[in-house]
């Protein structure tokens, strides 16, 4: 609201409608609606924009309203059915209730009732199929109280007489005939400088839209309207990305900031690449029905390289580079099997296999994309995910490198605090998991696995034993944190309301 | 991963809680979760099976901190006459069994449940939901030696199942027993195995159940007979090393029993330490620190082992040293994570995002300018859309076995543009979206036999074919292709008012006005006019325009 207490300067801030409105201003809001020309909508609008700038304070006050309905509207003009069957009585003296309701005109629902009224008013009796009437002429001729209510209305409902009650409470029983309605009732009261301008005719010679014409005809002595800048402006809708692709994009800047490269590849895999690879062993509860999609009526085929295949069976099997292996008999059947990945991993394997042939392995890879597992969908789990995923390959890493790689990782993830904790992952040792200090909710949160793979998956990778630093942070789960989604689903509802008004993170 | 519980009276007669202590149980590598009143809740990881009794957990975690008590375990020698006969028959069925007897225990109700709560996180665990391994253990003298480990017919088998008090068919307590139901699955050959004693009582019928009559510890059982069954010999030693030497941290005495297989004899359970070597160049190269032989021959008895120039000797009850690696990492968490130094190496390398990554963006960006909202929708898709999408059969690839309604993977992203108009009915138009990602389609030449396709599906409704024409026209003329269009009939689009968008003599796509009848079908009221393109074409072309 503005301080406009100032006649000149109001005068100049006065939109069209405000102008049409102010010489009414001291009638009631339905006088200047039959007096101002204008439509409702336009006056509320007009009488909003006077209110902001503290011309006036509007008193809107919700009421019920009885107000006659479709049936009510007939019988005020054609009279209630008790009254045409009792002026038909009492042309009719004495008659059988078949001759009543034959002549009277009335519907079978609206003789019984009428019958029932006048009944109950002790006006006429039955006695066999006739009916008497009993009513004097002074009875006949006074209007019942609900043809008074009838002849009354629109009344609201809280400024009832107790009479107006009782037929009121009588006719909402029977169909149509009332209705009620939450009415507003509109009062305007004045401020000061409202009174002042009241009543006042202003002129309209202000410029409201600037126009080419008026700029190549411009002179100074032209003025413009003056705006109420708190005023409502229609609400913009722009394109947007979706907030996850967003959010994955200033993952993808912290690893390139940090110098790695982006690997891509099929989200459907042989197990090979998404678990026999990384030495997953055959029997491993993760490769059972119960938690990982497979794909029906396809065949998956092993890679050609037959070095790499031998490699990986013996790695299962006797164990490469000093290992024991698993000891069991490994089978090929089984590494064809096309899962949907499990994890971003596999693209990792695949990137390690690339370098298999190469002389300088060294090298820095990162991934973000989806993941899959066959599970139910609910507000914190559901059968995809985002994974990010990291590995520096380098014959000189090591673990300390490791927590150095993955302090500044999650320090630019918003973690200035983390420590790290011994863990296990399968194809990881030594393996560690990372919490973070969360700030908000004060406590350690786990952020992510990671370690040095393990000889038994880069052997038969690589062709030899480079150690390979791996992390993967938790994606997802940060994401709803920035965004503070409570539930997970949000993240595929694709809501378009959802999507164009999320909050942009810096 | 597995948590577990354990009394916090039991825990607190070996040491008492205290910060320091909660915070070496964490630093241990076992996560502390929960401490109440009663009980402390830990969760153990996968490859420290051993730490999942308190004994276990006690004796590893004792060595840890440095409450350093020596680890020697006897077994008393195999009376001749106690033997195990493992018959043939059940070579095809569950080949393995390692025994053994603890003598001299005392229970309460805390170890039985200790003992109990062990064998149940083993099945789950190392035992891979007991098909892997099973274990049975027997109050001693509720048994007569020897024991033959057999397998009959389901038929010939009749014992009382605990909790029941009638004897049941080996069949009968698969159809019946609660038990026998829920693992039928580990038994589908002709053949089951018995654990028999030598007057022909049934002990049990691994992996399944264990006979009421023989096969129930009380407070009262003074010595049992354990067994452990499957088809990973190895696996199945270490799982007895496990129980026996938990049940001799009880107070119980070890006793040997010799199990006699078709060709050889074995005596178990052995506890003799496995031996791997370890060079101390390697810890600290992949560690990057600088111990001497000094301090390594003092952090590896932290973690139980022995340590001897070179020579480590692993406690006979850790299954998950496969590799020098493994005791790599235990020197790591003996010497503290929390000591070793982070250190970034000096190294420079060069970000690269992917060329597939850039393109999409720059897409993206284009898109976003002309005021479409992105959607992002799943990989996968319900059965209904697909067949209002028309997908042939041929085409469609379908999940063995998903949980949700969710059982296809999506041929292309139009589905996903039709599901989220039909879900935004309520929200303000004119909507115009678009997405991203990867579609599939069968293709044997593929190593998976899926091809997958980068694609880009734009949508706008209320809409006209001119509108997606406009779109269309903008991106394919901001990449510099020329393209021609030819009518076709693309399956749910107006005839007369859908085409291929053809570059060179590549199809790359459709565009089209949609059917009432398609919208109609997916419950849409608006018109809607759309495109999909491969954006792996649209890319290779753009690539190969002649400079």
């Amino acid at each position: 609201m503005q301080d406009n207490s100032n006649e000149g300067d109001i005068s100049d801030r006065l939109s069209p409608i405000e102008r049409k409105i102010v010489p009414f201003l001291s009638l009631s809001f339905d006088e200047i609606l039959s007096k101002s020309g204008l439509d409702e909508v336009s006056i509320i609008r007009g009488l909003r924009l006077l209110e902001n700038k503290g011309l006036l304070k509007l008193v809107i006050n919700k009421r019920e309203a009885v107000e006659l309905g479709t049936n009510g509207i007939y019988y005020k003009k054609n009279h209630l059915p008790e009254r045409q069957l009792l002026s038909f009585l009492e042309k009719n003296g004495h008659c059988t209730l078949e001759e009543a309701q034959k002549s009277s005109k009335l519907s079978e629902n609206e003789f019984k009732v009428s019958l029932g009224i006048l009944k109950g008013k002790a006006f006429i009796t039955l006695s066999n199929g006739k009916i008497s009437l009993n009513a004097t002429k002074e009875e006949i001729i006074k209007k019942s109280l609900e043809e008074q209510f009838i002849d009354s209305l629109p009344l609201y409902i809280d400024s009832l007489s107790p009479e107006q009650k009782f037929a009121f409470d009588n006719l909402k029983k029977r169909k149509d005939i009332i209705i009620v309605q939450t009415k507003s009732s509109i009062k305007i009261n004045l401020t000061e400088s409202g009174k002042n301008i009241s009543g006042k005719v202003f002129k309209s010679d202000l410029i409201e839209e600037l126009t080419p014409d008026m700029i190549k005809n411009w002179s100074k002595q032209k003025k413009f309207r003056k705006y109420d800048m708190s005023a409502q402006v229609p609400r913009l809708i722009g394109g947007r990305r979706h907030f996850m692709n967003e959010a994955i994009e200033r993952g993808k800047k912290i690893w390139l900031e940090m110098g790695f490269k982006e690997m891509s590849g099929n989200k459907a895999v042989t197990s090979f690449w998404n678990f026999d690879a990384l030495f997953t062993a055959q029997d491993h509860p993760v490769r059972e029905m119960q938690d990982t999609f497979f794909i029906k009526g396809v065949n998956g085929k092993l890679p050609d390289d037959k070095e790499l295949v031998s490699s990986v069976k013996s790695s299962h099997e006797t164990g490469v580079h000093g290992s024991k292996g698993w000891q069991y008999e490994w089978k090929k059947s089984e590494a064809e099997r096309v899962v949907l990945r499990t994890h971003t991993t596999c693209l990792s394997a695949q990137t390690l296999a690339s370098l298999r042939k190469m002389k300088d392995k060294r090298g820095k890879f990162f991934a973000i994309g989806k993941c899959f597992r066959n599970e139910t969908v609910d507000w914190s789990h559901g059968f995809e995910f985002n994974q990010a995923e990291g590995i520096v390959i380098d014959p000189k890493a090591n673990f300390r490198n490791l927590l150095g790689y993955l302090r500044e990782f999650f320090k630019k993830m918003g973690f200035s605090e983390v420590k790290f904790v011994p863990s296990f992952f399968p194809y990881t040792e030594p393996s560690v998991e990372v919490y973070g200090y969360n700030n908000i909710k004060k406590k350690w949160m786990e952020i992510g696995g990671a370690g040095i793979l393990r000889p038994e998956v880069t052997v038969p990778l690589l062709g030899e034993y480079i150690p390979v630093l791996a992390w993967g942070p938790g994606f997802d789960r940060a994401v709803l944190e920035q965004y503070k989604i409570a539930d997970l689903r949000e993240m595929y509802e694709n809501d378009l309301k959802d999507i164009r008004e999320k909050k942009i993170i810096l | 991963m597995a948590s577990v519980k354990f009394p916090r009276k039991e825990f607190e007669k070996h040491m008492k809680l205290n910060p320091e202590i909660e915070k070496k149980i964490s630093m241990f590598g076992t996560n502390l979760e929960s401490i109440s009143e009663n009980e402390i809740e830990l969760e153990i990881l996968p490859n420290r099976p051993d730490l999942l009794s308190l004994e276990g957990f006690m004796r590893s975690f004792k060595a840890f901190i440095g409450k350093h008590s020596e680890i020697k375990y006897r077994i008393k020698a195999n009376e001749k006459n106690k033997f195990v006969k493992v018959e043939n028959s059940v070579s095809s069925v569950r080949p393995y069994t390692v025994c053994a007897i603890v003598k001299k225990l005392s229970f309460d109700e805390d170890k039985i449940k200790g003992i109990i709560d062990l064998q149940e996180k083993l099945h789950s665990t190392l035992g891979r939901n007991r098909k892997k391994i099973a274990i049975g253990i027997y109050p001693l003298d509720k048994i007569s030696f020897p024991i033959k480990f057999e397998a009959r017919k389901p038929e010939e088998i009749r014992f009382k199942p605990l909790e029941y008090d009638r004897e049941m068919s080996g069949r009968e307590i698969l159809q019946k027993h609660p038990t026998g139901k829920e693992f039928a699955h580990l038994l589908q050959g002709e053949l089951y195995p018995v654990f028999v004693d030598s007057k022909e009582n049934i002990l049990s019928m691994p992996p399944i159940i264990n006979s009421n009559e023989t096969g129930r510890v009380t407070t009262s059982t003074k010595e049992v007979f354990v067994e452990c069954s499957g088809s990973d010999l190895n696996s199945l030693k270490k799982t007895l090393n496990i129980i026996v030497t938990t049940l001799a941290d009880m107070g119980g005495e070890i006793n040997a029993v010799e199990v006699r297989y078709d060709k050889e004899k074995i005596i178990t359970p052995n506890l003799s330490p496995d031996k791997i070597k370890v060079s101390l160049e390697n810890i600290n190269s992949l560690l990057g620190i600088e111990l001497s032989e000094k301090e390594l021959s003092k952090l590896l008895p932290k973690m139980g082992h022995e340590y001897s120039k070179g020579n480590v000797s692993v406690p006979a009850w850790r299954t998950d040293i496969l590799h020098e690696v493994d005791i790599i990492e235990d020197v790591a968490i003996a010497y503290g994570y929390e000591n070793i130094v982070p250190e970034i190496p000096q190294i420079s390398t060069i970000g690269e995002e992917s060329e597939m990554s850039i393109f999409k963006k720059t897409l993206t960006h284009l898109l976003v300018g002309l005021g479409f909202d992105e959607i992002s929708s799943f990989h996968l898709v319900k059965p209904d859309e697909i067949a209002l999408a028309g997908i042939p059969e041929k085409y469609r690839l379908e999940l063995e076995n998903s949980k949700t309604e969710y059982k296809f993977l999506r041929p292309n992203l139009m589905i996903a543009a039709m599901r989220t108009f039909a879900g935004n009915k309520d929200n303000e138009y004119p909507q115009r979206i678009f997405e991203m990602g990867t579609v599939f389609t069968p293709e044997e030449s593929e190593k998976s036999g899926i091809k997958e396709t980068e694609n880009l599906v734009i949508a706008c409704s209320p809409s006209n074919f001119t509108e997606i024409k406009q779109v269309l026209d903008y991106i394919l003329k901001i990449t510099g292709l020329e393209y021609t269009l030819k009518e076709s009939n693309s399956p749910g689009f107006i005839d007369g008012r859908t085409a291929s968008i053809i570059v060179g003599k590549k199809s790359i796509g459709y565009f089209g006005e949609m059917h009432p009848e398609t919208l109609r079908n997916w419950n849409i009221k608006m018109p809607i006019s759309a495109l999909e393109i491969s954006l792996d074409d649209l890319y290779s072309l753009i690539k190969n325009q002649p400079k």
